[in-house]
Protein backbone atom coordinates (compact mmCIF):
# COMPACT_ATOMS: atom_id res chain seq x y z
CA UNK A 1 0.00 0.00 0.00
CA UNK A 2 2.81 2.28 1.05
CA UNK A 3 4.07 1.48 -2.20
CA UNK A 4 1.44 2.23 -4.18
CA UNK A 5 1.26 5.43 -2.45
CA UNK A 6 4.51 6.28 -3.28
CA UNK A 7 4.09 5.73 -7.12
CA UNK A 8 7.71 5.17 -7.13
CA UNK A 9 8.82 8.44 -6.33
CA UNK A 10 6.44 10.46 -8.55
CA UNK A 11 3.44 10.55 -6.38
CA UNK A 12 4.00 14.77 -5.47
CA UNK A 13 3.28 14.81 -9.51
CA UNK A 14 0.59 11.46 -9.72
CA UNK A 15 -1.93 12.09 -6.96
CA UNK A 16 -2.28 16.11 -7.55
CA UNK A 17 -3.05 15.10 -11.16
CA UNK A 18 -5.57 12.53 -10.11
CA UNK A 19 -7.05 15.17 -7.77
CA UNK A 20 -7.18 17.88 -10.13
CA UNK A 21 -8.79 15.82 -12.69
CA UNK A 22 -11.07 14.15 -10.38
CA UNK A 23 -12.29 17.77 -9.15
CA UNK A 24 -13.05 19.00 -12.44
CA UNK A 25 -15.42 16.46 -13.13
CA UNK A 26 -17.16 16.75 -10.14
CA UNK A 27 -17.19 20.47 -10.49
CA UNK A 28 -18.84 19.77 -13.62
CA UNK A 29 -21.81 17.50 -12.15
CA UNK A 30 -22.35 20.37 -9.63
CA UNK A 31 -22.28 22.80 -12.21
CA UNK A 32 -24.86 21.21 -14.67
CA UNK A 33 -27.19 20.02 -12.34
CA UNK A 34 -27.36 24.01 -11.02
CA UNK A 35 -27.81 25.58 -14.26
CA UNK A 36 -31.09 22.72 -14.73
CA UNK A 37 -32.26 23.87 -11.38
CA UNK A 38 -32.19 27.07 -11.36
CA UNK A 39 -33.53 27.20 -14.87
CA UNK A 40 -36.38 24.93 -13.56
CA UNK A 41 -36.73 27.80 -11.05
CA UNK A 42 -36.93 30.55 -12.96
CA UNK A 43 -39.27 29.19 -15.49
CA UNK A 44 -41.81 28.25 -13.31
CA UNK A 45 -41.56 31.50 -11.48
CA UNK A 46 -41.88 33.09 -15.10
CA UNK A 47 -45.28 30.92 -15.61
CA UNK A 48 -46.28 32.17 -12.29
CA UNK A 49 -46.02 36.04 -12.80
CA UNK A 50 -46.38 36.73 -16.56
CA UNK A 51 -46.99 32.92 -17.77
CA UNK A 52 -51.44 33.43 -18.12
CA UNK A 53 -50.90 35.86 -21.03
CA UNK A 54 -47.97 34.53 -22.29
CA UNK A 55 -49.51 31.14 -22.37
CA UNK A 56 -53.16 32.62 -23.72
CA UNK A 57 -50.96 34.26 -26.23
CA UNK A 58 -48.85 31.03 -27.67
CA UNK A 59 -52.16 28.87 -27.46
CA UNK A 60 -54.66 31.65 -29.38
CA UNK A 61 -51.44 31.84 -31.72
CA UNK A 62 -51.36 28.15 -32.26
CA UNK A 63 -55.40 27.74 -32.86
CA UNK A 64 -55.54 30.60 -35.28
CA UNK A 65 -52.96 28.72 -36.99
CA UNK A 66 -54.48 25.37 -37.09
CA UNK A 67 -57.44 26.88 -38.09
CA UNK A 68 -55.52 28.78 -40.98
CA UNK A 69 -54.25 25.50 -41.46
CA UNK A 70 -57.75 23.49 -41.75
CA UNK A 71 -59.16 26.43 -44.21
CA UNK A 72 -56.35 25.67 -46.88
CA UNK B 1 -38.35 11.66 -45.65
CA UNK B 2 -36.05 10.53 -42.88
CA UNK B 3 -34.97 13.95 -42.15
CA UNK B 4 -38.09 14.06 -39.33
CA UNK B 5 -35.51 13.19 -36.97
CA UNK B 6 -33.49 16.73 -37.75
CA UNK B 7 -36.58 18.74 -37.51
CA UNK B 8 -37.56 16.80 -34.00
CA UNK B 9 -34.01 17.85 -32.67
CA UNK B 10 -34.98 21.69 -33.05
CA UNK B 11 -38.11 21.12 -31.51
CA UNK B 12 -37.38 22.41 -27.16
CA UNK B 13 -40.12 20.18 -25.80
CA UNK B 14 -38.84 16.66 -27.54
CA UNK B 15 -34.89 17.98 -26.75
CA UNK B 16 -35.92 18.42 -22.99
CA UNK B 17 -37.71 15.25 -22.72
CA UNK B 18 -35.66 12.81 -24.96
CA UNK B 19 -32.39 14.61 -23.08
CA UNK B 20 -33.97 14.03 -19.83
CA UNK B 21 -34.57 10.29 -20.64
CA UNK B 22 -31.13 10.15 -21.82
CA UNK B 23 -28.84 11.32 -19.36
CA UNK B 24 -28.79 8.13 -16.80
CA UNK B 25 -28.12 5.78 -20.32
CA UNK B 26 -24.89 7.89 -20.77
CA UNK B 27 -24.25 9.06 -17.18
CA UNK B 28 -24.03 5.13 -15.60
CA UNK B 29 -22.05 3.31 -18.52
CA UNK B 30 -19.67 6.61 -18.29
CA UNK B 31 -19.16 6.07 -14.33
CA UNK B 32 -18.70 2.20 -14.66
CA UNK B 33 -15.92 2.87 -17.30
CA UNK B 34 -14.24 5.30 -15.32
CA UNK B 35 -13.83 3.64 -12.29
CA UNK B 36 -12.70 0.53 -14.19
CA UNK B 37 -10.18 2.55 -16.21
CA UNK B 38 -9.00 4.24 -12.75
CA UNK B 39 -8.21 0.91 -11.32
CA UNK B 40 -6.79 -0.37 -14.75
CA UNK B 41 -4.70 2.54 -15.23
CA UNK B 42 -3.42 2.78 -11.21
CA UNK B 43 -3.26 -0.49 -10.60
CA UNK B 44 -3.56 -2.93 -13.42
CA UNK B 45 -1.14 -1.24 -15.96
CA UNK B 46 2.49 -2.50 -15.17
CA UNK B 47 5.02 0.55 -14.81
CA UNK B 48 6.33 2.17 -18.42
CA UNK B 49 10.05 1.44 -18.70
CA UNK B 50 11.39 4.54 -18.90
CA UNK B 51 9.12 6.68 -16.60
CA UNK B 52 7.98 4.16 -14.34
CA UNK B 53 5.08 5.32 -12.35
CA UNK B 54 5.24 8.85 -13.18
CA UNK B 55 3.36 7.57 -16.72
CA UNK B 56 0.13 6.93 -14.90
CA UNK B 57 -0.82 11.03 -15.22
CA UNK B 58 -1.82 9.41 -18.86
CA UNK B 59 -4.90 7.86 -17.65
CA UNK B 60 -6.34 11.45 -16.75
CA UNK B 61 -4.33 13.77 -19.00
CA UNK B 62 -5.18 11.77 -22.22
CA UNK B 63 -8.84 11.98 -21.62
CA UNK B 64 -8.58 15.36 -20.57
CA UNK B 65 -6.80 16.88 -23.06
CA UNK B 66 -8.85 14.58 -26.17
CA UNK B 67 -11.80 16.16 -24.09
CA UNK B 68 -10.72 19.78 -24.49
CA UNK B 69 -10.90 19.02 -28.25
CA UNK B 70 -13.83 17.01 -28.94
CA UNK B 71 -15.98 19.39 -26.66
CA UNK B 72 -14.28 22.50 -28.69
CA UNK B 73 -15.46 20.64 -32.04
CA UNK B 74 -18.59 19.59 -31.10
CA UNK B 75 -19.24 23.41 -29.66
CA UNK B 76 -18.06 25.12 -33.15
CA UNK B 77 -20.51 22.31 -35.24
CA UNK B 78 -23.47 22.79 -33.08
CA UNK B 79 -22.31 26.94 -33.37
CA UNK B 80 -22.33 26.09 -37.40
CA UNK B 81 -25.82 24.36 -37.17
CA UNK B 82 -27.17 27.36 -35.12
CA UNK B 83 -25.90 29.88 -37.57
CA UNK B 84 -26.83 28.00 -40.54
CA UNK B 85 -30.03 26.90 -39.49
CA UNK B 86 -30.91 29.09 -37.46
CA UNK B 87 -31.71 26.52 -35.06
CA UNK B 88 -31.93 27.72 -30.81
CA UNK B 89 -31.37 24.20 -30.04
CA UNK B 90 -27.88 24.02 -31.67
CA UNK B 91 -26.63 27.48 -30.05
CA UNK B 92 -28.22 25.61 -26.91
CA UNK B 93 -26.00 23.04 -27.15
CA UNK B 94 -22.83 25.22 -28.44
CA UNK B 95 -23.21 27.50 -25.14
CA UNK B 96 -23.49 24.32 -23.24
CA UNK B 97 -20.04 23.09 -24.09
CA UNK B 98 -18.05 26.26 -23.40
CA UNK B 99 -18.06 25.75 -19.61
CA UNK B 100 -17.41 21.98 -19.81
CA UNK B 101 -14.45 21.99 -22.29
CA UNK B 102 -13.02 24.93 -20.94
CA UNK B 103 -12.64 23.17 -17.31
CA UNK B 104 -11.11 19.89 -19.15
CA UNK B 105 -8.68 22.45 -21.11
CA UNK B 106 -7.50 23.27 -17.58
CA UNK B 107 -7.15 19.76 -16.42
CA UNK B 108 -5.31 18.85 -19.34
CA UNK B 109 -2.71 21.98 -18.96
CA UNK B 110 -2.53 21.24 -14.93
CA UNK B 111 -1.71 17.56 -15.08
CA UNK B 112 0.62 17.97 -18.51
CA UNK B 113 2.57 20.65 -16.47
CA UNK B 114 2.73 18.37 -13.60
CA UNK B 115 3.53 15.48 -16.09
CA UNK B 116 6.13 17.92 -17.61
CA UNK B 117 8.17 18.75 -14.10
CA UNK B 118 9.53 14.89 -13.40
CA UNK B 119 10.18 14.27 -17.18
CA UNK B 120 11.21 17.40 -18.93
CA UNK B 121 12.27 18.96 -15.86
CA UNK B 122 10.24 22.41 -16.42
CA UNK B 123 6.37 22.97 -15.66
CA UNK B 124 5.56 24.84 -18.31
CA UNK B 125 7.39 25.58 -22.14
CA UNK B 126 6.47 27.64 -24.76
CA UNK B 127 5.82 24.59 -27.00
CA UNK B 128 3.91 24.24 -30.43
CA UNK B 129 1.58 21.77 -27.95
CA UNK B 130 1.49 23.76 -24.79
CA UNK B 131 0.98 27.15 -26.47
CA UNK B 132 -1.86 25.80 -28.75
CA UNK B 133 -3.51 24.13 -25.95
CA UNK B 134 -3.17 27.49 -23.78
CA UNK B 135 -4.84 29.33 -26.38
CA UNK B 136 -7.98 26.74 -26.33
CA UNK B 137 -7.93 27.89 -23.07
CA UNK B 138 -8.56 31.53 -24.36
CA UNK B 139 -11.05 30.89 -27.24
CA UNK B 140 -13.27 29.07 -24.50
CA UNK B 141 -12.93 31.57 -22.04
CA UNK B 142 -13.37 34.32 -25.54
CA UNK B 143 -16.43 32.63 -26.23
CA UNK B 144 -17.95 32.58 -22.68
CA UNK B 145 -16.78 36.49 -21.96
CA UNK B 146 -18.43 37.14 -25.19
CA UNK B 147 -21.89 35.44 -24.91
CA UNK B 148 -22.23 37.26 -21.65
CA UNK B 149 -21.40 40.83 -22.83
CA UNK B 150 -24.73 40.59 -24.69
CA UNK B 151 -27.98 40.78 -23.31
CA UNK B 152 -30.10 39.51 -25.84
CA UNK B 153 -29.56 36.27 -26.36
CA UNK B 154 -30.32 35.77 -30.18
CA UNK B 155 -27.34 38.34 -30.78
CA UNK B 156 -25.19 36.37 -27.80
CA UNK B 157 -25.59 33.38 -30.12
CA UNK B 158 -25.15 34.22 -33.50
CA UNK B 159 -21.63 36.80 -32.71
CA UNK B 160 -20.46 33.75 -30.11
CA UNK B 161 -20.73 31.23 -33.11
CA UNK B 162 -18.98 33.10 -35.31
CA UNK B 163 -15.86 32.73 -32.55
CA UNK B 164 -16.45 29.47 -32.21
CA UNK B 165 -16.16 28.76 -35.63
CA UNK B 166 -13.21 30.62 -36.76
CA UNK B 167 -11.32 29.38 -33.42
CA UNK B 168 -11.67 25.80 -34.73
CA UNK B 169 -8.72 26.18 -36.90
CA UNK B 170 -7.04 25.53 -33.67
CA UNK B 171 -8.17 22.18 -33.10
CA UNK B 172 -5.92 20.51 -35.80
CA UNK B 173 -3.41 22.73 -35.19
CA UNK B 174 -2.99 21.11 -31.81
CA UNK B 175 -3.52 17.89 -33.29
CA UNK B 176 -0.69 18.02 -35.30
CA UNK B 177 1.49 20.13 -33.60
CA UNK B 178 3.65 17.05 -32.25
CA UNK B 179 4.45 16.12 -35.79
CA UNK B 180 4.85 19.45 -37.43
CA UNK B 181 6.92 21.20 -35.56
CA UNK B 182 10.16 20.43 -33.03
CA UNK B 183 7.95 19.64 -29.59
CA UNK B 184 8.94 18.30 -25.98
CA UNK B 185 5.81 16.57 -26.08
CA UNK B 186 5.21 13.19 -27.28
CA UNK B 187 3.79 11.87 -30.25
CA UNK B 188 0.09 10.56 -30.08
CA UNK B 189 0.79 6.80 -28.98
CA UNK B 190 -2.81 5.77 -29.43
CA UNK B 191 -4.76 8.42 -31.77
CA UNK B 192 -2.17 7.22 -34.85
CA UNK B 193 -2.69 4.94 -37.49
CA UNK B 194 -1.74 1.49 -37.15
CA UNK B 195 -1.14 -0.55 -33.72
CA UNK B 196 -0.47 1.67 -30.75
CA UNK B 197 2.72 1.37 -29.44
CA UNK B 198 2.08 0.07 -25.70
CA UNK B 199 0.90 -3.16 -24.02
CA UNK B 200 -2.63 -4.01 -24.15
CA UNK B 201 -2.74 -4.10 -20.12
CA UNK B 202 -1.76 -0.16 -20.48
CA UNK B 203 -4.24 0.83 -23.35
CA UNK B 204 -7.02 -0.66 -22.25
CA UNK B 205 -7.55 1.75 -19.02
CA UNK B 206 -6.76 4.54 -21.15
CA UNK B 207 -9.45 3.64 -24.09
CA UNK B 208 -11.93 3.00 -20.85
CA UNK B 209 -11.10 6.43 -19.95
CA UNK B 210 -11.38 7.93 -23.29
CA UNK B 211 -14.55 5.92 -23.58
CA UNK B 212 -15.94 7.01 -20.18
CA UNK B 213 -14.99 10.95 -20.94
CA UNK B 214 -16.77 11.18 -24.00
CA UNK B 215 -20.01 9.48 -22.44
CA UNK B 216 -19.42 12.19 -19.52
CA UNK B 217 -18.96 14.83 -21.90
CA UNK B 218 -22.39 13.49 -23.42
CA UNK B 219 -24.64 13.54 -19.99
CA UNK B 220 -23.07 16.72 -19.04
CA UNK B 221 -24.30 18.23 -22.16
CA UNK B 222 -27.67 16.47 -21.66
CA UNK B 223 -28.21 18.07 -18.23
CA UNK B 224 -26.78 21.58 -19.77
CA UNK B 225 -28.93 21.49 -22.96
CA UNK B 226 -31.88 20.63 -21.08
CA UNK B 227 -31.33 24.07 -18.58
CA UNK B 228 -30.34 25.73 -21.26
CA UNK B 229 -33.38 24.76 -23.62
CA UNK B 230 -35.53 25.94 -20.86
CA UNK B 231 -34.43 29.39 -20.03
CA UNK B 232 -34.90 29.98 -23.69
CA UNK B 233 -38.67 29.33 -23.99
CA UNK B 234 -40.05 30.63 -20.79
CA UNK B 235 -43.05 31.10 -21.76
CA UNK B 236 -44.13 28.45 -23.93
CA UNK B 237 -46.98 26.06 -22.67
CA UNK B 238 -44.45 23.10 -22.99
CA UNK B 239 -42.81 24.46 -20.66
CA UNK B 240 -46.04 23.82 -17.60
CA UNK B 241 -46.39 20.64 -19.39
CA UNK B 242 -42.72 19.29 -18.49
CA UNK B 243 -42.58 20.82 -14.88
CA UNK B 244 -45.66 19.51 -13.89
CA UNK B 245 -44.54 17.64 -10.67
Amino acid sequence: MKAFLDMGGYAAYVWPSYAVTLAVMALNIVWARRLLKRSRKEALHKIAIGGKEAIGRTEETRRAETIGGAEQ
Amino acid sequence: MAWTWFHRLASPPHVYRVAGRLTPWLAWPAAVLIVAGLIGGLVLAPPDYQQGEGYRILYVHAPSAWMSLLVYTTMAVAAGVGLIWRMKVAHAVAASCAPIGASFTVAALVTGSLWGAPMWGTYWQWDPRLTSELILLFLYLGYMGLRSAFDDLQRADRVSAVLAIVGVVNVPIIHYSVVWWNSLHQAPSLMRLGKPDMPASMFVPLLMMLAGFTLFFGALLLVRVRGEVLSRERAATWIREALRP
